[in-house]
């Protein structure tokens, strides 16, 4: 199996008070390919997402235990501040949600407050983003207007552009089209084939059909337990364990 | 059928009712003070000194010295408010500790204000040797409003939807520069609102200064925030109960009252629309 890990989470277990989400999770994840979390409601795929740039660190009461090594480093180790894993490791959330700010400061917000300052540099930037995301030729000429007045789909690639101004190597995405129509969730997805090109991309998503079509590689989760991980064709085609071919057929979740 | 329609329609006539009489308290008390105060104003009421012991002239130093107390309360509660704000909404754990902090704002917020008036007196004037002038009195004026503005910036800080926070933490923005710009623009409109109550009570407020603040009559405007001042709220007190001609100078204190009302709601209106045109602007 190819093999160049980004990232891999050895012996997880996270910990929402005294409920416990994730028992022992352990899975890489390889650079430039993108890999599918999949699972019923409630089974730790997102759990684990938010666990790979430190977004799990918000919630009180939460408890992690286990090593997640991102570029031969612990992200938990004692030494490391969230803040530059989080520049690392961008995400694009599940509901599109765009500062209510102009197009042009969303996408800057990010790279001005890590020292980008020159306007050129910031412009080029800008660019660069939104051409990546696909979204430039829709919006040029309203970079200057509220990022409100996008459409849906049309707000959740401006996430994308503004995560990936941030140049992370990683790029998270929580069931980024759940609240999107067909053709907006469509676009999103040539745009994610086009994306893992540059990136490791990560992507929780609930649609089967979608992790089938676009992903490399899927981990199949149930009860905070990784149950499977393969090849998504081999995944989707010849799964290895009952639990696996239950879900992807259909019969429970 | 018909039993049930009554019913209603007496809930809705009751209902009715009391929103109106509210509307119509509210437009009897404005009607009473302008029809008994606007003979009294006029341009020398507005700019001139008082003169034969307060009998006749103005009542220019009292509006100055009631907008420098208020000016001064707020730029004491505002920043004090806001940062205690934060800290209650962004920064503290859930535990005792904030429990108790929050308890504490909110007996502020119920202490009745003379006590506040001799709390000032005792810490400022005497214990800290400022004196009654204009600086105690600020301070006193900002501590009795507290609560307000930290009340309603916790309200407005928390009402920021939570969903900007992580996109601007997951953009590895630290927590404090995402407070910064981001949770505090967006709870501006909201904070604005506390302010203009506090705004408003700070400048309404006689007892709070009269220890404090409030001179009797002064010859001249202060030169410094160490001199007393006059201002509207004691100013209307000292003329219905201490001159020496309550009933001849009966329109003076209505007129005195009419400009503090017209001062308090102006403050309110401009708060009012700078903060509907930020709303305009945030779109969510």
């Amino acid at each position: 199996m190819y093999n160049n890990n980004v990232i891999e989470t050895r012996n997880i277990n996270f910990y929402y008070g005294d409920f416990k989400a994730l028992t022992d999770v352990t899975m890489p994840f390889q650079r430039n390919r993108v890999t599918a979390l999949i699972g019923p409601s409630g089974c730790g795929k997102s759990t684990l997402l938010r666990l790979l740039n430190r977004m799990n660190d918000l919630i009180l009461g939460t408890r992690v235990e286990g090593e997640i090594i991102f570029d031969g480093q612990n992200i938990y180790a004692p030494d490391i501040d969230p803040v530059d894993v989080r520049r690392r490791i961008g995400m694009v959330f599940q509901k599109p949600n765009p500062f209510p700010k102009s197009i042009y400061n969303n996408i800057t917000y990010g790279p001005r407050l890590s020292g980008t300052k020159s306007k050129a540099d910031l412009e080029t930037l800008v660019e660069h983003s939104l051409r990546q995301a696909s979204l430039w030729d829709e919006v040029k000429d309203i970079l200057h207007q509220s990022a409100m007045m996008l459409s849906g789909g049309q707000q959740q690639r401006l996430c994308i552009a503004r995560a990936l101004a941030m140049k992370p190597e990683v790029l998270l995405m929580d069931e980024p089209t759940s609240a999107l129509d067909p053709i907006s969730t469509a676009k999103i997805e040539e745009l994610i084939d086009e994306l893992k090109k540059e990136y490791t991309i990560i992507i929780v998503t609930h649609n089967m059909q979608q992790a089938a079509r676009i992903s490399d590689f899927t981990g199949f989760f149930y009860i905070g337990k990784l149950i499977e991980y393969n090849l998504t064709e081999k995944l989707f085609t010849t799964p290895a364990v009952n639990q696996t071919e239950d879900y992807i057929t259909g019969r429970f979740g | 059928m018909k039993w049930r329609y009554f019913k209603q329609n007496l809930f809705f006539l009751t209902v009715r009712l009391s929103a109106l009489t509210i509307a119509a308290a509210i437009g009897g008390f404005l009607v009473y003070i302008v029809v008994n105060g606007i003979g009294a104003v006029s341009w020398e009421f507005l700019t001139e000194h008082p003169r034969d012991s307060m009998t006749k002239g103005g009542i220019m130093p009292a509006i100055l010295g009631t907008l420098y107390l208020t000016a001064g309360a707020i730029i004491i509660a505002l920043p004090l408010g806001v940062a205690s704000a934060i800290y209650l909404s962004e920064y503290a754990k859930e535990g005792r500790v904030i429990r108790i902090i929050r308890v504490g704002v909110n007996c502020l917020a119920g202490v009745p204000s003379i006590v506040f008036g001799l709390f000032g007196l005792g810490l400022f004037v005497v214990f800290l040797q400022f004196g009654s002038c204009i600086l105690s009195g600020a301070l006193t004026l900002g501590i009795l409003i507290l609560p307000t503005i930290i009340g309603a910036s916790e309200e407005a800080l928390k009402g920021v939807p939570q969903t900007f926070q992580e996109a601007s933490l997951g953009l590895g923005v630290s927590k404090w520069q995402t407070i910064l710009r981001i949770v505090l623009p967006n709870a501006l409109p909201g904070i604005l609102t506390g302010s203009i109550l506090g705004i408003g009570r700070a400048a309404g407020e006689t007892a709070p200064i009269m220890f404090t603040a409030a001179a009797f009559f002064t010859a001249k405007l202060p030169a410094s925030i160490f001199d007393e001042v006059m201002a509207l709220p004691y100013h209307v007190y000292v003329l219905a109960t201490a001159g020496t001609h309550i009933e001849e100078t009966r329109p003076l204190q209505y007129g005195t009252v009419l400009v503090l009302v017209a001062l308090v709601l102006g403050i309110d209106l401009i708060a009012i629309i700078i903060r509907s045109y930020m709303r305009k602007n945030k779109g969510w």
